[in-house]
């Protein structure tokens, strides 16, 4: 290791320090649209991931000023310290609700939710369903790790079965606490849908593939045809009790099973020709 | 000029104001007995101009109201008794996040499922808090056609101008009998809303619109800062109509149908030779305590008559502060008392 990298990781406070990057060649920066408000995310948590490609993506689509983000009621709750853009931080369960009133009115604005498991598929199951069924033109980014994290890991609808939380002690019995919800395949149905696509953030591979279904999920917002969906299988170490490798481990070999990745719902050819019309005129 | 005078029941006359005040969008759910605001909206601002949507239930509507009216929109929604015992938790985060807007309550006879007959039995919801919270909402009860509509106007000005919901608290009655309306209301100027989410615009500070204050001493800040605006609501907003209260010895203090009601029986104990005077209050919150208090200074008793078990009474109480005996005469579960069955309770409470 050179001199001055070491200068770096010991410069005291390095999350502040604005080292001398003379010399070096840039590999790697945090996107622009991010604040410089620490992240409270446990190590190892997708959450910060997830937070990472939408700040890449509204980045990369330059509509940083053009976007208005609904925050819920979990572990995300604070996503507007972070993403520095237009947010309204919505009730528990309610943010396709909140996402409705905001896009009705502002049509001319991207419009995305940011839910948890708890938050979009147990308490806020009506608006979810009723906002993709009538095609509100918005984009949700649904986070599916298995518990309620924000309340430090009781059973969250999503909770695979036979799954240990805190609220299910002795693990998820099906018989008495239902099966897990696959939403995405639930939601799929509703003619409202547009795109639905189950992705995860947990190897670098994931990472690319779910942040190209983020941008397309807001890029389909030009076409005005229905909801796009994102589901993210993720994590929570924390609350799993697991080491973040470890949480990888049970990703791959029990929630992907319960959970398969990959498209559920595509836009059609046509649908997509559109967009590339769009996005011709857009360049010119 | 030519006037522009119609027939309409309460809830019609209250859903053209709204349209007529430039409503950007109406969000709600079917309950009797308001449901005609969304069907005259339905038919209406297609053509007029605005969003109305049909949300899936009362939860979902206020929440879209907190969306609209924290993007800058002059939004609005109406409901009764138990459709807006679902709205509480959103009305809490809208009173919090400080979004204006217009909330109707076409009271009907509780608890429970109760009856769709018109009842005040939401009077500590309305003006108590309702939902989770120090928080209040300025409170319009209008007793008649005429002010279902004119409330809309005043609604939405006190609304912008303090950054606050506001409440119409009316009731079945009010808002299904028909009567004369006359629409003559000034046009209400849009406000400036340089804090509602637009897209974080080139040079313009970003607005985030929330309810959340996790650090203690961030959310007494809060708290504080929402208690000057009520205090300054008090200070300048409270209304209420006086009825021969010049040289009255006994006095019925009620809102709403039950004014209406009381107006009457009040003449009826005139006629009597009883010196009766009615108050009636027309913002509920704030109340018009220092008046009524004023009132007990030269009054012999007070009464309140609500068709409830006596809610407001304990605000005319707070308000005569012990000086003469208060007491409350009503009717429950949807009934409505005529003014002679309110009279003889009145003088029978005279002569205890
Ligand atoms: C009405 C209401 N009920 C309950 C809560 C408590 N609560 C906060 S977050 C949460 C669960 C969040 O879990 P999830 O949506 O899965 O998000 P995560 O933290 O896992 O990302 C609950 C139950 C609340 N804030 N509001
Ligand atoms: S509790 Fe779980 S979901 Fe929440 S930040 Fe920590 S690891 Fe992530
Ligand atoms: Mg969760």
């Amino acid at each position: 290791m050179s001199e001055e990298k070491e200068k770096i990781v010991e410069a005291p406070g390095c999350l502040t320090a604005e080292p001398d990057l003379e010399g070096y060649e840039l590999v790697y920066e945090k996107p622009h649209t991010f604040t410089d408000v620490p992240m409270h995310y446990c190590p190892g948590c997708g959450h910060s991931t997830a937070h990472k490609i939408l700040g890449e993506v509204i980045q990369e689509l330059g509509i940083q000023n053009n976007i208005i983000g609904v925050a819920p009621v979990g572990c995300s709750v604070f996503a507007y310290d972070y993403l520095d853009i237009d947010w309204q931080e919505a009730a528990h369960g309610r943010a396709t609700a909140v996402a409705t009133g905001i896009k009705r009115i502002r049509p001319e604005n991207y419009v995305f939710t940011y839910q948890g498991d708890g938050d979009l598929a147990a308490i806020g199951t009506a608006e979810t369903i009723h906002c993709i069924n009538r095609g509100e033109n918005v984009t949700i980014i649904f986070i599916n790790n298995g518990v309620y994290g924000m309340t430090s890991g009781q059973m969250a609808p999503t909770s695979l079965a036979g799954m240990k939380t805190t609220t299910s002690p002795y693990g998820r019995d099906i018989k008495t606490m239902g099966s897990p919800i696959k939403v995405s395949e639930l939601i799929a149905n509703l003619p409202g849908a547009f795109y639905v696509t189950r992705q995860a953030v947990h190897t670098a591979n994931y990472v690319r593939k779910a942040k190209k279904a983020i941008m397309n999920g807001l890029r389909y917002q030009k076409l005005g045809l229905g909801t796009s969906f994102i589901e993210i299988v993720s994590n929570c170490p924390s609350n799993w009790k697991m080491t973040p490798l470890q949480t990888i481990d049970f990703i791959n070999n029990e929630m992907l099973h319960y959970y398969p990745l990959g498209d559920v719902k595509l836009p059609s050819k046509e649908a997509l020709d559109a967009l590339a019309e769009i996005e011709k005129g857009e360049k010119k | 000029m030519e006037q522009d005078i119609r027939l309409m029941k309460g809830n019609e006359a209250m859903a053209e104001a709204a349209i007529q005040a430039g409503i950007d969008a109406y969000f709600g759910y079917p309950i009797t007995p308001q449901s005609e605001v969304p069907e005259y909206l339905s038919r209406e601002m297609p053509s007029r101009g605005g969003v109305f949507l049909q949300a899936e239930s009362e939860v979902a509507s206020i929440n879209m109201v907190y969306g609209a009216a924290g993007a800058g929109a002059r939004v609005m929604t109406s409901s009764s008794s138990p459709g807006f015992s679902l709205m509480q938790e959103g009305v809490s985060y809208i009173a919090c996040a400080q979004l204006p807007c217009l909330l109707v309550n076409v009271n009907r006879g509780g608890p429970g499922l109760g009856t769709i007959q018109p009842s005040q039995g939401d009077y500590f919801q309305a003006t108590k808090g309702g939902g989770h919270g120090d928080y209040k909402l300025i409170v319009l009860a209008p007793s008649s056609v005429q002010e279902m509509a004119d409330f809309v106007f005043l609604g939405f000005e006190l609304a912008e101008k303090y950054r606050t919901p506001v409440l119409m608290l009316s009731d079945g009655a009010i808002g299904q009998m028909m009567e004369k309306v006359v629409f003559n209301h000034k046009p209400l100027p849009k406000t400036d809303k340089p804090w509602a989410t637009t897209g974080k615009r080139e040079g313009k500070h970003r607005s985030i619109i929330t309810s959340l204050f996790i650090q203690p001493e961030v959310m007494e800040k809060v708290n504080i800062e929402l208690n000057k605006k009520y205090a300054e609501i008090t200070k300048n907003e409270v209304r209420l109509e006086e009825i021969q209260t010049e040289d009255a010895e006994y006095i019925i203090v009620a809102y709403g149908l039950s004014a209406r009601i009381s107006h009457k029986t009040v003449d009826l104990a005139r006629a009597k030779g009883i010196k009766a005077g009615l108050v009636r209050p027309i913002t509920l919150y704030p109340y018009p305590y220092d008046r009524i208090g004023e009132l007990a200074n030269k009054a012999k008793k007070m009464m309140t008559m609500e068709l409830n078990a006596g809610q407001m009474m304990e605000d005319v109480r707070l308000a005569v502060n012990g000086k003469i005996p208060v007491g409350h005469y009503g009717r429950l579960g949807g009934i409505i008392p005529s003014p002679e069955e309110v009279l003889e309770n009145f003088e029978k409470f005279i002569k205890e």
